[in-house]
């Protein structure tokens, strides 16, 4: 059985940059479940990814060709096509995946989850009627335009109006299908602004708001969809039902954490990012057991899912230590806050958290305090869900740290 | 009037006024914001990621995007050039397929690399 000190399952932007990190130093092996990697950045072919990194408006799979030529350049081994089916931890992590080689077992002192998330399918948002063909998740449908060049349909609904059905809106569009509406059931849209402008607003796409599908007919294939308009609390109202004929329906509705293997491993997972809890280093309460990327929490940009997968690469690659994790309590609008946990008896001058307000906010004070005492503060002109924000912290001058909170206030 | 500036994901909201072909640009968090809005009044213009297809084993299309910005009512323009050709060798990423696409001084190039 092959010993590795690192394994990380998982090579999208995240298992890319911990996989970097962490073999400057360790014996790492990367797992990727596809033959190439690059994860879901391969079927991202519109631009916009790397700016915050490399200041350059660059493609998914560009983005990911520069991780991947500079891990070539490491001596982390990949073992691609693999899947991996259990994880075992006693006094290490014994697992188990399968290839085309057949069933293999490794072991490593250290773990990395950068499992990716996945989509919320047609059964998580209750669309009820016939089960037709032409329902797809915008993944799906991007992955059948973008890696095998095949139109899932002639005349789309695209419900969820997240970047991805935005962008699936305008690639559907530019390779001939006629999107007739993004609908979208939050009463603002819930992706970047740019993409509204440029994917929608270029192409005369409608947006309809505080509206979504709730019934589809066909009988073998999608024919059409029921519209209802819906109220505050989003749900339908009765006597708006309206039917629009279309033969593929695009669903853009949420991205969940991927946390299966987590899940088996007994790792605690945050109820609002529905990720493992984490320290500052993407370290979970199992010692040993790191998250990061959209396994951890789903991010807008790949920028910040490789940032995630660099500290928690690096910090793998330490020696273990004894942790004394603080809770960090997020006060005020918050959908979440990441790290959930300070670990004090290590370095704690550049904690960087990602947060995200649960509602459109303006003028808003963040502070974080430490046991009363401030250690940050920064105000906000406009805090939007869609939009997460980052900030790195200095806790190493705040003397006692038994006693953290973020909160957001009114300013 | 209100533009949004689709340059970076920062979305920066922009007071653009025209005063007789004296643009001022209010609201861009750093210069490329204030070229962009200058370019969206007088001739708007994108950068555009499409796909194209292969007879290489293992991709049926590979990915490709402008290396520059085409003028925005050239995009079908583009798009129909792009669905009559067909890559017929492995390449590496960053290969120009097509240069001087339509007379805009902007190569098409690859961004997956197919070695």
């Amino acid at each position: 059985m092959e010993r590795y000190d690192i394994i990380i399952i998982g090579g999208g932007p995240a298992g890319l940059a911990a996989a970097i990190k962490a073999g400057k130093d360790s014996k790492v092996l990367l797992i990727e479940r596809e033959q190439r990697l690059g994860g879901i950045l391969k079927q991202c072919i519109h631009d916009g990814f790397g700016v915050v990194r490399f200041g350059e408006k660059l493609s998914g799979p560009e983005y990911a060709d520069r991780f991947i030529k500079e891990l070539s350049e490491t001596n982390v081994q990949t073992a691609l096509f693999s899947f991996v089916t259990d994880i075992k931890h006693t006094d290490m992590f014994y697992i188990t995946y399968v290839c085309e080689q057949g069933v293999k077992q490794v072991t490593c002192d250290k773990l990395i989850l950068a499992t990716g998330c996945r989509e919320r399918t047609r059964n998580g948002i209750f669309i009820h009627g016939d089960r037709c063909a032409g329902v797809y998740t915008a993944g799906a449908a991007q992955n059948l335009v973008n890696m095998l060049g095949v139109m899932p349909g002639r005349k789309v609904v695209i419900l969820g109006s997240g970047d991805i059905g935005l962008i699936m809106a305008r690639r559907l569009t530019l390779e001939g299908a006629e999107v007739v509406g993004v609908y979208e059931a939050k009463p603002t849209p819930s992706g970047l602004t740019r993409n509204i402008h440029q994917c929608l607003h270029d192409f005369n796409i409608p947006l309809y708001l505080s509206t979504t599908v709730t019934r589809v007919f066909g009988s073998n294939r999608l024919e059409k969809a029921e519209i209802s308009q819906v109220d505050e609390k989003m749900r339908p109202i009765s006597g708006t039902e309206r039917l629009i004929d279309c033969d593929t329906l695009v669903l853009a509705v949420g991205l969940i954490p991927e946390n299966e293997l987590a899940g088996d491993l007994s790792v605690v997972l945050d109820a609002k990012t529905k990720g493992a809890a984490v320290d500052q280093n993407c370290q979970t309460l199992c010692d040993g057991i790191y998250a990061c990327g959209n396994a951890l929490h789903v991010n807008d940009l790949a920028d910040y899912v490789s940032e995630s997968g660099e500290t928690a690469g690096e910090h793998a690659s330490k020696p273990p230590h004894k942790r004394k994790l603080v809770n960090i309590a997020a006060k005020g609008k918050f959908l979440y806050v990441v790290p959930q946990m300070l670990d004090v008896n290590d370095d704690v001058s550049n904690v960087i958290m990602y947060f995200r307000a649960s509602e459109d906010l303006s003028n808003q004070r963040l502070t974080v305090t430490a046991n009363g005492r401030e250690v940050f503060s920064k105000r906000y002109l406009k805090l939007l869900p869609p939009e997460m924000e980052r900030i790195v912290v200095d806790f190493s001058q705040a003397g006692d740290l038994s006693n953290i909170t973020v909160a957001l206030e009114d300013k | 009037m209100e533009m949004v500036c689709i340059v970076c994901p920062n979305g920066c909201r922009l007071q653009v006024s025209d005063d007789n072909g004296k643009i001022t640009v209010d609201g861009a968090k750093c210069k490329r914001g204030v070229a962009f809005a200058e370019t969206e009044l007088t001739c708007p213009t994108r950068s555009v990621t499409s796909s194209v297809k292969t007879t290489v084993a293992g991709y049926p299309v590979v990915s490709v995007r402008t290396d520059g910005e085409i003028p925005k009512q050239k995009i079908f323009d583009l798009i129909g050039v792009l669905s009559k050709f067909t890559l017929d060798k492995k390449v590496p990423i960053g290969t120009i397929l097509i240069s001087n696409v339509l007379n805009t001084g902007v190569n098409v190039i690859t961004t997956t690399d197919m070695e």
